[in-house]
């Protein structure tokens, strides 16, 4: 592979609310099994980038236990490998990162080294799957300086919180706004960059000295009239994960055959770090429907457009409803969630009533747990 | 010098072919179990959790499964600088070259690798057992006792304990006597197959015994080891030990991994259970799906009904279907409305719409009534059933079968049919 890839994970957001206050988005579980970030290193890994930088700040404990090992996504070689940047103090900077060009600059090192001609940089809190060799050949076909993947929403959708381009017909992107008040199209830009190495290391220099810090509006935009800046439109699912309502839905995908059988069927795989947990349980009384389940669940309730993620614990005479329930959840008997997020290892009293109203509820209950 | 004070010869060369056509391509101890795991998991999981970090598993029988299972072993943190697991298949030699004739034959020509570990005491264990067990404890009364062989040895019911090898043991649990299957057993001690030896005591029986044809432990070794005045002492385990030697033992197995709370509890956080796993995903319980009292793998997709049954991962159950009773290993496919009642499915099958399995009255099987029994209807693996077939209890199947071999659409209680030839 002719790129390295650098994966922004560093990202928070108010509007993940309760759910931030454990890990940055790229943390996130994802799908029963999966975190966010396992997209993004299991497309790198799928497309033979070897060498691959995970630039991480905000609360970065979940992160790093989960990247604790880089056998997972196949990155533990002798040429390449897995590199986890979190700012640090040195003798001429001791400041956080203070944008996602910044964290790039403050890492200049990592790319000054390697000799691989380009940089694939993926957000970590995407959920897609991708071949960044296509995407490379489509960069280097178009000979442009930056490729943008960019992804058509739907029509109607509220698409202003993304950055949303506009490309002629050459696919080169003419407009480009984050955030738009009005938007000009549905297109969106997906988080996914193809630059030159030498290229980025220069504009990264040169945004430093002006102190300007962020890759999209101070590297993409900026540039986008002096450099050849292209689209690159993929068609399969992508979502990004940026507020609850994203988070929640994202997982619901999951209990679509189509998304389900795109993720975990088709080749290649997404990869994650394996827990060695049992298979998931169903006692007397279980009744699943249309739900996903990880291992180590043992189930004794009822279970219905739910994803539950590993090793949750369902009690008797439960009814989990259009719920998402993370990691190591345990719900006594005879307890009623609906339209919530129940944050991981939080456990919920027997006889208690949880219901998202109007929209979804978080869910961060930790209890005494009483082990059965 | 490398000294590791014990290591484990594991035996995983049997094929055990009281299990039919589940070994017809796959050693015993690489068959699949409670779902995720295969049989092997359990010993070397009990290896890594007990500190025993130096493992040699000697394969023989159709190794291939097995050692794609092991590989360097990750799965159980085996994979070393310095021991970790080595696979130890027969090799040739400029002199008489041979197959492992015997368990204790196959550690004797493996004694090059036991040296190159300088061990202190060697535990000789087989894979073909499913248990939890603390082998540093058993390694404890080992040493307290000044042993130079200890057995693993479990009480089972005096009715029972003619079908063991008995052992008698003194109040200190000294091993006065050995019965192998008494009519009349006078103690309740049976033996588990599970070894430690101080390595010094085992050498010298090996190389003394080295021309005894067959060579195996509980016939030879043992034997020697107790004429030669050596100390053999009984340690007794008490916790959950499965042999799961034959279709109902190994079904029942199974089974009561499904119990509210079971008696071999794989959700427990100590002494947790490690198997390579190459699939990852949630599984999916689809609307209209019901599953009760049952177990469920990785990234199977569940469209019927699944009581009282183990399932593999990667498992579909088509819509309408009803498995009861059955386990069912990774990737098969159970066709819409299938009936499958009391069966063994193993991997990579594929089950016809509206087939039936499992159906009618008990009758002795007429390729082997001893092997299938138990009334269970026994699929190896990478077989084919046709759509809307009939299949009769005591039956086995192995390969791909059309419909022109099913006689108006059954086979009946009793019947075999083995397509798939072995190495094929």
């Amino acid at each position: 592979m002719k790129a390295v890839g650098i994966i922004l994970a560093g990202g928070n957001s108010k509007r993940m609310r309760e759910l931030s206050r454990k890990r940055a988005i790229s943390a996130m579980p994802v799908g029963g099994s999966f975190r966010c970030i396992d997209f993004a290193l299991s497309n790198m890994s799928n497309s033979h980038v070897q060498t691959v930088a995970v630039l991480t700040q905000y609360n970065a404990r979940s992160l790093n236990e989960h990247l604790s090992s880089s056998k997972w996504w196949d990155f533990g070689r002798k040429q390449g490998g897995l590199y986890l940047f979190t700012p640090t103090v040195t003798a001429d900077n001791s400041d956080w990162y203070r944008g996602t060009a910044d964290a790039m600059y403050q890492n200049i090192d990592f790319l000054k080294k390697r000799h691989e001609p380009y940089v694939i940089i993926s957000s970590g809190d995407c959920v897609y799957k991708m071949d960044f060799n296509e995407l490379l050949d489509y960069h280097i076909e178009k000979k442009a300086d930056i490729t943008v993947v960019c992804k058509d929403m739907p029509i109607g959708a509220d698409v202003s919180r993304y950055g949303v381009v506009r490309m002629n017909e050459d696919s080169r992107i003419t407009e480009f706004e984050e955030k738009p008040l009005v938007a000009s199209s549905n297109t969106v830009s997906a988080g996914i960059y193809v630059i030159r190495r030498r290229q980025l290391i220069e504009v990264l220099e040169r945004s430093a000295d002006e102190n300007r810090f962020d890759f999209v509006s101070d590297v993409v935009i900026r540039y986008r009239n002096v450099k050849r800046v292209f689209g690159y439109k993929m068609k399969e699912y992508w979502s990004n994960i940026a507020n609850v309502d994203d988070y929640y839905q994202t997982n619901m995908d999951f209990l679509k055959p189509e998304v389900s059988d795109y993720f975990f069927r088709k080749e290649p795989k997404i990869y994650s770090k394996v827990d060695d947990l049992p298979p998931a349980k169903y006692n007397t009384g279980s009744d699943v429907s249309n739900s996903m389940v990880s291992s180590g669940c043992i189930i004794n309730g009822k279970v219905e457009n739910s994803v539950l993620f590993k090793k949750v614990f369902v009690g008797k005479n439960c009814v989990i409803k259009n719920s998402i329930i993370l990691n190591e959840v345990y719900i006594g008997d005879n307890t009623h969630v609906e339209n919530c997020v129940v944050e991981s290892r939080g456990t919920l009293k027997p006889n208690t009533y949880y219901c998202g109203e109007d929209g979804v509820r978080v869910v961060t209950d930790s209890n005494e747990r009483y082990l059965i | 010098m490398i000294k590791k004070e014990m290591i484990a010869m594991l035996l995983a060369g049997g094929q055990g072919s009281r299990l039919g056509v589940l070994t017809a391509n796959v050693a015993k101890p690489a068959v699949a179990f409670g779902g995720k795991y295969r049989i092997i998991d359990f010993p070397l999981s009990n290896c890594i959790n007990s500190g025993i970090d130096t493992v040699g598993v000697l394969t023989q029988y159709q190794p291939l499964r097995l050692n794609a299972h092991i590989g360097i072993g990750i799965p159980w943190d085996l994979d070393r600088n310095n021991g970790g697991v080595t696979v130890l298949p027969p090799y040739e030699r400029s002199d008489n070259s041979e197959w492992y004739t015997g368990t204790a034959n196959a550690i004797y020509q493996n004694l090059r690798y036991i040296e190159n570990y300088n061990p202190e005491y060697v535990l000789i264990l087989s894979g073909d057992h499913i248990y939890k067990m603390d082998y540093e404890v058993m390694l404890d009364f080992h040493k307290a006792n000044r042993a130079d062989v200890t057995l693993a040895t479990m009480p089972v019911p005096l009715s029972e304990a003619s079908r063991f090898g008995i052992v008698i043991a003194d109040e200190e649990k000294r091993i006065q006597e050995f019965e192998e299957k008494p009519e009349n057993p006078r103690s309740n001690l049976a033996s588990m197959g599970i070894y430690i030896f101080s390595w010094k005591v085992l050498r010298n029986a090996l190389i003394a015994l080295k021309d005894q044809q067959n060579c195996d432990f509980g016939k030879h070794i043992i034997p020697y080891c107790f004429e030669h005045q050596n100390r053999l002492f009984a340690y007794e385990y008490n916790g959950y030990w499965k042999d799961v030697g034959t279709l109902g033992s190994y079904w029942e197995a199974n089974m009561e991994l499904i119990d509210l709370v079971p008696e071999f509890n794989l959700y427990e956080e100590y002494w947790k259970i490690y198997t390579k796993c190459d699939t990852i995903e949630p599984q999916y319980v689809a609307p209209g799906a019901h599953v009760e009292r049952s177990i469920i793998g990785e990234a199977s997709e569940i469209y019927g009904a699944v009581i009282n049954s183990v399932i593999g991962p990667n498992v579909r159950i088509g819509k309408g279907a009803i498995i009861r009773d059955s386990i069912i290993m990774k990737d098969t496919r159970i066709g819409d409305f299938a009936t499958v009642d009391k069966s063994i499915i193993a991997e990579n099958c594929k089950i016809g719409n509206g087939a039936v399995l499992g159906e009618g009255e008990e009758a002795p099987n007429k390729l082997n009534a001893s092997i299938y029994s138990f009334g269970l209807v026994t699929i190896g693996e990478d077989s084919v059933i046709p759509d809307n077939v009939h299949i009769g209890k005591n039956t086995a199947i192995s390969g791909v079968t059309t419909k022109q071999d099913y006689p108006d659409g059954v086979l009946a209680s009793g019947e075999a049919m083995i397509k798939a030839g072995d190495g094929e």
